[in-house]
């Protein structure tokens, strides 16, 4: 009997034992300067994908920014700038595909009072800087993020670095594999955490 | 009521707490009087038994962890003959901090200002260059590191008193014990690691977190959004908290009131009746088919009770003034002003040193941390928020009072057995008895002191 591919964002089957061992593993040590990459055009796609990704999320183009991401995909802010395994440790958000549509349809509910008026975003994303892996259409990408977040009369800062596992698609463009966003203040109690990063 | 009964605040202020506390509505000011803050400082958290850490977070001698009773900084440490301690993280000398590492082992602390040392159990070791000094330092207990002069743990939990009247702690925990000792239970060895935490703070008095604790009023409310995104896929499935759908009164949740603040809303007879029950109720989390599939295939029927330990126990446990165990979270309060709270979800996994599970411990922690998550970023994040908003509306002065009047005066709502209250699911009779308790609280001016260690 032929079973149909399970779609990840129904059901969570790729998120196993050896989807977080590898996750864990490829971003562990990844940021070695002899890996830079040295292409432009992967660095002119990198800036652009990342551009595009804040522009999604300041206008608050939720769907268009999942679209970002390839179907199997984790979305991983640590608990602690360690980072830890998130399979023994509690992170400050680890998403599946799934879960980062649960966010935005929970978002676009109506209800959810945390986000009710949704905040004002602002981000800026510098520091670009590109990494390859031993796969050749795979590339850890590095970016330090500052954004501002305007709720309830007041500004709110969310500071820190984010790194992008991404694959080149056939379309010259990249899909996001991973995204992992590291604040500087992660292990912080922080007040209202319902801005998506 | 003489004017000696009343409680003292800056400027000669005087505090009336059987005006300001009602059975049926308390006064704004506790929330919005930093003299009533003040005073809680040292009549709830100081004169009562206040969490402050728990065992698991010290495993091994010469571990610390910073914490906090009240504002006061602690480290709560375990010395060489494993015995625990709450050390006042106040130097003796000019008074800065001698730990400045939330955690981690260490057989002495060094002051950085001036290099005083201190054993892990408080007591000075070394001043330098002390031929300067006309004393010993060392000689004079008063010296050593300032601690909780009473810290009493139970089954893990550790808390702290300074009050050397209070009551021991397993007398003051009475009735809640059973539902702590059920909660540990259901684990192999009766007992849990906590790990890290969702940690969030609000702008508001820590009392609205503790308002809210047992509140099954709020919830399909202030949980919208959350309800329907865990039964996005199908309207009808009752996912996670849909057990308050309908009229939640009529169904078969309880709140219990044990006395001295405490109190437990029990969910668990909502659960069906077999192994798995408490997972099948699970919201989609990452991992959880995969998981399970592969759980099913290696252990057949035993799987059920495995998911079921990566589910949340339907249970929330409130310990008075700081402890709120919910699901498998052990969620502390802070206080950090009249107007500021932090609020901390910890992390627990399973221990399993006698493999009980057969191998599955680790596989069932990596689902365990993936259900604790979800609910303090896309819960409580809405109830932190409505908090806010109740910190803001109690700007109003002319309107000063907070009503939590549901239930009261209902004939054949309660039961009392054996000093235990039980109403049914949305009511405010638990908001009602711990108010009562903290007036008591508030009321009374017991003396409090410190210890200055073995040397004493
Ligand atoms: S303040 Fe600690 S040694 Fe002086
Ligand atoms: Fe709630």
């Amino acid at each position: 009997m032929v079973t149909a591919p399970a779609n990840p964002s129904e059901t969570s089957h790729y998120i196993t034992d050896a989807y977080y061992t590898d996750l864990v593993k490829v971003f562990a040590d990844w940021d070695d300067s002899a890996q830079l990459s040295h292409d432009t055009v992967v660095q002119q796609r990198a800036q652009a994908m990342l551009y595009q990704e804040a522009r999604y999320l300041d206008q608050g183009k939720f769907k268009e920014w999942l679209d970002l991401f390839a179907p199997e995909c984790a979305y991983w802010i640590p608990g602690s700038w360690e980072r830890g395994d998130p399979r023994r440790e509690i992170t400050f958000a680890f998403h599946d595909r799934r879960q980062l549509e649960d966010r935005v349809y929970r978002l676009e509910t109506g209800y959810a009072w945390s986000q009710h008026p949704a905040s004002r975003t602002n981000r800026l994303v510098s520091n670009i800087e590109v990494f390859q892996t031993n796969r050749s259409d795979v590339f850890m990408i590095r970016s330090n993020f500052n954004m501002t977040e305007f709720l309830n009369g007041e500004l709110r800062p969310w500071v820190g670095y984010a790194v992008h596992r991404v694959q080149q698609t056939g379309e010259g463009t990249f899909k996001i594999l991973a995204k992992q966003v590291n604040l500087i203040n992660c292990d912080q109690n922080i007040r209202n955490p319902s801005v998506t990063l | 009521m003489s004017d000696g009964n009343l409680a003292p605040g800056r400027d000669g202020r005087r505090f009336d707490f059987e005006a300001l506390i009602h059975e049926e509505k308390v006064h704004r000011s506790l929330y919005t009087d930093p003299d009533i803050f003040a005073l809680e400082l040292t009549r709830v958290f100081g004169a009562t038994w206040v969490y402050l850490a728990h065992e698991s977070q010290i495993p091994k001698p010469f571990d610390f962890f910073q914490t906090k009773l009240g504002l006061r900084p602690i480290i709560v440490t375990r010395d060489g003959k494993n015995e625990i301690h709450a050390l006042y993280n106040r130097c003796t000398h000019r008074g800065a901090t001698v730990c400045r590492q939330a955690k981690g082992s260490t057989r002495s602390f060094r002051c950085p200002y001036h290099g005083w040392t201190y054993s892990i159990s408080g007591e000075l070791a070394g001043v330098p260059w002390r031929e300067g000094y006309a004393r010993d330092h060392k000689e004079e207990g008063q010296f050593n590191l300032a601690q909780v002069p009473r810290v009493e743990s139970y089954r893990g939990f550790i808390f702290g008193t300074l009050n050397l009247e209070a009551a021991p702690l397993i007398e003051h925990l009475a009735g809640v014990r059973k539902p702590i000792d059920d909660w540990l239970d259901r684990h192999p060895g009766g007992k849990v690691a906590v790990c890290e935490a969702n940690r969030m703070k609000f702008k508001g008095n820590w009392k609205l977190a503790y308002d809210n604790s047992a509140d099954g009023y709020h919830v399909i409310f202030s949980h919208r959004s959350l309800l329907m995104m865990e039964n996005r896929f199908s309207p009808d499935d009752e996912k996670g908290m849909s057990f308050y759908k309908q009229h939640p009164d009529d169904g078969p949740i309880r709140v219990h009131y044990y006395g001295n603040g405490h109190h437990f809303k029990d969910k668990r007879p909502t659960l069906a009746n077999h192994p798995g029950a408490m997972w099948q109720i699970e919201g989609k989390h990452p991992g959880m088919e995969g998981y399970e599939a592969e759980l099913r295939e290696k252990y057949g029927d035993d799987a059920d009770f495995y998911l079921d330990l990566a589910a949340g126990i339907p249970m929330n446990i409130n310990v008075f003034p700081n402890l709120l165990i919910l699901g498998n979270h052990i969620q502390v309060l802070e206080p950090l002003s009249y107007t500021e709270t932090a609020t901390t979800w910890y992390g627990t996994a399973v221990v399993d040193e006698e493999n009980e599970l057969n191998g599955a411990v680790d596989a069932i922690n990596a689902l365990r941390m993936r259900t604790q998550e979800q609910f303090p970023l896309f819960g409580e994040v809405d109830d932190l928020t409505n908090f806010e908003e109740i910190q803001v509306g109690l700007g109003a002065e002319e309107d000063p009072w907070v009503y939590m009047d549901r239930g009261l005066g209902l004939p054949d709502r309660f039961t009392e057995k054996d000093g235990v209250i039980t109403g049914p699911a949305t009511d405010e009779v638990f908001m009602r008895e711990y108010m009562k308790h903290y007036k008591k609280l508030m009321m009374a001016n017991p003396t409090l002191s410190i210890s200055r260690g073995g040397s004493d």
